[in-house]
């Protein structure tokens, strides 16, 4: 028999993954019980970061498409400037309030469709001796276009000067059914707030905005509430306009128009849907990014387990390590076979943890219709990526243990 | 072929310094069947080890096949030991997990040989050791004369030109090895460099030559058929001055 001359040609190439696989794979299973209950550690882990971020994200989806539901093409204007650090009012001068003739100014810009000035405030609506305290939105005819709001019987308010009132209102579903039950309102006078007012329509249902009933509410032309309520400024006016493009445009227009309309003082707020979409959007992002934060403290947990695993795995296979050496294995390939073995152990519990974490979320959605739950697929693909480098980073220190010893010591072990 | 020279192995025990090996210089000749004996904690393992390179001496050089040791980086020790040498141990060294076919095929899997390749070598290496039937089995279920086999097996599947056994029949009866034994001399009949650790003179006397080590240095070389007792081998002085070889 012959030596080959193997000598120092150091080509040997790396064990290919797939052999690494499958003798770390062998380690694993040898152990099956002391493997699984490590894998348990990061499937829990794993399991609560999808989990819970899959909570954030499906609240954040639900709100934003709350707020779309108005559309993309509306600014809205509040009194008060609230942007910028100064407080209104604070920097000397008065601050001029918003009012229903500013809201006309803005009407003669170009590219508005219409605008909507509308207060708020809160009364008792009664009717055949029944009273309920509800919210009553000053509005104009403009309203139901601007916010997608739906009229269901009768009409909505009456078009025309926005700085008349006139005696009608238009109700709620669920104020009018609180104060009628199932008989006819239209035409029938409620008093709201002492004020005879004539019912002319009924909203079409709409549930809850942003935790808001506006189904329990009432819609009175701007002027008539303003003096029902004794308020001399509208609280919000929104803007709408035909395309998405003109928003920075149109908001400058806004703020330049007002401004002149208020001694040169920007005494007001401008808020373009697309800001205030973006702006929820981040500060949610940041609140979801925060509990998964939270909840990669259990996949931290998860990933000592591992490591105390692999710690022992390695004291106890000292001699096995030895014989590696022996039959040439080098000190990196032991250090990869480790490392592996880690990386294995995590990525089926975090694999386990996932289809755990889809499967809960399933069940929330099921057992409570109302909870917003949504998993993006790149948030699978980030726990798993998690999941193995949470396996490389707990393998480190037993596989460089394992990579250090000793051949000749190694092999005493045993 | 080995060559060893002036080789000194020095542990540092505190500020006491243990020579391990002391002076050992020896040719071995590519295809001989050399037996090491000696006392316990003589440096028989510690001179196995460092002809196997899984160890280095503190000083002294070594050349196999012309090459030299000290001038190896770790992979390429380890490049040496996967192609050139087969190592048998007393306690086995078999992975309990793994069957005596997968165990045998192990050093293969590191080789990079195709599965279907090792599957068939190492089922011709553990058909060699007469043990085609427990192929399937794992070291937990074999004898020690089995467990043993299965090991000669692994450590000469890569068809290495050097086999190393320190003690290979140390924890096993006589009968089983026995068996062993054959198979080792087998293996050096058909070529192999065969280097025992032996206490057992019955074993020594299959070697060509006998190296008997104390405190690390060589006491003397002897022709293997010439062993008689132990008594013979240890004694400071030679009884007459036959068989000296060295
Ligand atoms: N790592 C080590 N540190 C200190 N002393 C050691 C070490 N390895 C071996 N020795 C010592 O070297 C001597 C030779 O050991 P060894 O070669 O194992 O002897 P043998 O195999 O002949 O019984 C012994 O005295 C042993 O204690
Ligand atoms: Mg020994």
């Amino acid at each position: 028999m012959s030596m080959p001359a193997a000598g120092p040609s150091n080509a040997r190439p790396d064990i290919p993954l797939r052999e690494l696989l499958g003798f770390s794979g062998g380690a694993l299973r040898a152990y099956p019980l002391r493997s699984v209950l490590s894998m348990l550690g990061i499937a829990i882990g794993v399991m609560s970061v999808v989990l819970l971020t899959s909570i954030g994200e499906g609240t954040r989806r639900y709100i934003l498409s709350e707020f779309m539901q108005f559309g993309t093409t509306v600014i809205a204007i509040h009194p008060g400037k609230t942007e910028t650090g100064g407080l209104p009012g604070v920097l000397g001068g008065t601050t001029r309030k918003l009012t229903i003739d500013d809201s006309e100014a803005l009407a003669r810009l170009p590219n508005v469709t219409s605008v909507v000035p509308t207060t708020m405030a809160s009364g008792p609506v009664e009717y055949g001796g029944r009273s309920r305290s509800v919210y009553i939105y000053g509005a104009t005819a403009a309203m139901p276009e601007v916010l997608r709001f739906g009229v269901a019987r009768g009409s909505f308010l009456p078009p025309g000067d926005p700085r008349r009132g006139a005696s009608v209102t238009v109700l709620g579903p669920k104020l009018k059914r609180e104060l009628f039950g199932d008989s006819y309102a239209l035409g029938r006078f409620v008093r709201i707030a002492g004020t005879r007012l004539r019912v002319i329509g009924i909203m079409e249902a709409k549930g809850r905005i942003l935790g808001l009933d506006i189904d329990d509410g009432a819609y009175v032309p701007i002027a008539t509430a303003m003096q029902i309520f004794n308020l001399d400024e509208v609280h919000e006016i929104d803007v709408t306009y035909e395309h998405e493009y003109q928003t920075d445009a149109l908001a400058e227009a806004i703020r330049q128009t007002l401004m002149s309309r208020h001694g040169d003082r920007e005494d007001f707020t401008i808020t373009t849907q697309t800001a205030m979409i973006e702006t929820f959007g981040s500060v949610m992002r940041v609140i979801t990014l925060g509990v998964g934060a939270i909840a990669m403290v259990s996949l931290i947990v998860g990933a000592v387990g591992i490591l105390t695993m692999m710690w022992i795995s390695v004291g106890e296979r000292t001699g096995e390590i030895g014989l590696l050496r022996a039959i040439g294995v080098r000190n990196r390939d032991v250090l990869r076979i480790f490392l592996v073995e880690a990386a294995m152990l995590t990525s089926l519990g975090g694999f386990a943890g996932m289809v755990l974490g889809l499967a809960i979320a399933a069940v929330l959605r099921l057992a409570i219709p109302g909870l917003p739950v949504h998993t993006p697929a790149i948030y699978l693909v980030g726990a798993m990526a998690m999941s193995v480098a949470t396996g490389l980073l707990s393998g480190i220190a037993p596989a460089r243990r394992a990579a250090a010893l000793e051949p000749v010591e190694a092999l005493r072990a045993e | 072929m080995i060559r060893l020279s002036k080789i000194w192995k020095t542990y540092e025990m505190g500020t006491q310094k243990l020579h391990a090996l002391q002076d050992v210089s020896t040719t071995i000749e590519q295809g001989e069947h050399l037996a090491i004996m000696g006392p316990s904690g003589s440096g028989k393992s510690t001179l196995l080890n460092i002809v196997g390179c899984l160890d280095q001496p503190t000083s002294g050089e070594y050349f196999l096949d012309g090459e030299d040791v000290a001038q190896l980086s770790d992979d390429d020790l380890a490049e040496v030991r996967l192609r050139k040498i087969g190592f048998v141990f007393q306690s086995f060294h078999l992975i309990p997990r793994l069957s005596a076919l997968a165990n045998v095929a192990l050093p293969m899997v590191f080789a990079g040989v195709p599965a279907a390749e090792r599957e068939e070598r190492a089922r011709e290496a553990i058909d060699s050791v007469g043990l085609a039937d427990w192929s399937d089995h794992k070291p937990a279920e074999l004898s020690g004369g089995q467990k043993q086999r299965v090991a000669v097996a692994r450590a000469v599947v890569m068809r290495p030109g050097l086999l190393l056994a320190d003690e290979p029949t140390g924890n096993l009866d006589s009968a089983s090895g026995r068996q062993v034994l054959d198979i080792l001399c087998g293996l050096n009949q058909q070529g192999i460099t065969l280097i025992t650790v032996t206490h057992d003179p019955n074993v020594a006397r299959l070697a060509e030559r006998v190296m008997v080590l104390t405190d690390g240095a060589i006491l003397r070389e002897v022709e293997g058929r010439k062993v008689s007792t132990l008594d013979d081998l240890f004694s400071p002085v030679a009884s007459g001055a036959r068989d000296e070889l060295a």
